[in-house]
């Protein structure tokens, strides 16, 4: 049954599924709660899945979106499966080297270079 | 000038605040970047004092005050709850905490805004941004 309300734009590329995040602000924890079911659905229903997530469109993020972010890292891992994060702007990449979350994801400067690396 | 709105302990009428007061800084000519900070560290801001100041409690009121010019903003959020300590609050940067989903806010507001201070009690908290 489609979801009412996507917030997510989804393709697969080389074997790996490309995950484009469709609000410029993802700031409310209603739209972050929505987001969270929709990518738990995309990393659940694949045995070591491949993700890249597609953050051009992303202007703002909240912590608590930061934090949606470490849960669907975490669970990819435990599936054994690899996340990158690509195409992130300056102003939310300094978000990341703030909060040393930098250290935590693998962040590409686009979806191009984000799905080489995991060939 | 100062201004101040009064709103639920609801995360829609927070948003209004916000676009309230980035209305007026848009007004006044600020930086993106000025006002980026400005809008990241009022929703860390506004999301902590309905949260976990005011427990969402539809009984209890969130005052948001702000004074802009075109050089400075300076923005007081009060909540209505028991008040906590900042300092107790664990530093998310710290190895420990890294992989834990939540706690960034408070570190958020200090990194992005001028000044950061919280009232003895805990349910107040005034922050300042240079325009620039």
């Amino acid at each position: 049954m489609e979801r009412q309300n996507p917030r997510l734009d989804v393709s697969v590329s080389d074997g790996a599924t490309v995950v484009k995040l469709r609000d410029a602000k993802i700031l409310d924890e209603v739209s972050i709660a929505e987001l969270g079911d929709q990518l738990r659905d995309i990393v659940n229903k694949t045995d070591s899945p491949a993700l890249v997530l597609d953050f051009s469109n992303v202007t703002h993020m909240s912590s608590s979106a930061l934090g949606l972010l470490i849960t669907i890292h975490k669970r990819v891992r435990e599936k054994n499966g690899q996340l990158r994060l690509a195409a992130i702007r300056p102003s939310i990449y300094e978000v990341f080297v703030i909060t040393r979350l930098r250290e935590i994801f693998q962040i590409h400067s686009s979806v191009e270079d984000a799905l080489a690396s995991l060939r | 000038m100062a201004e101040e709105l009064v709103i639920s302990s609801d995360l829609k009428a927070a948003r209004k605040a916000e676009r309230t007061v980035l209305s007026k800084l848009a007004q006044l000519g600020y930086t993106p970047s000025a006002t980026f900070a400005v809008r990241l560290a009022l929703e860390e801001g506004l999301n902590n004092a309905v949260n976990h100041g005011n427990g969402c409690s539809a009984d209890k009121t969130v005052t948001i005050s702000f004074d802009a010019d075109s050089k400075r903003v300076a923005i007081t959020i009060i909540d209505q709850g028991e008040g906590f300590d900042p300092a107790a609050v664990p530093d998310p940067r710290d190895d420990e905490n890294l992989e834990k989903p939540s706690g960034r806010g408070i570190m958020l507001m200090r990194a992005y805004m001028d000044e950061v201070h919280f009232n003895d009690k805990g349910n107040q908290v005034h922050m300042v941004k240079h325009n620039r």
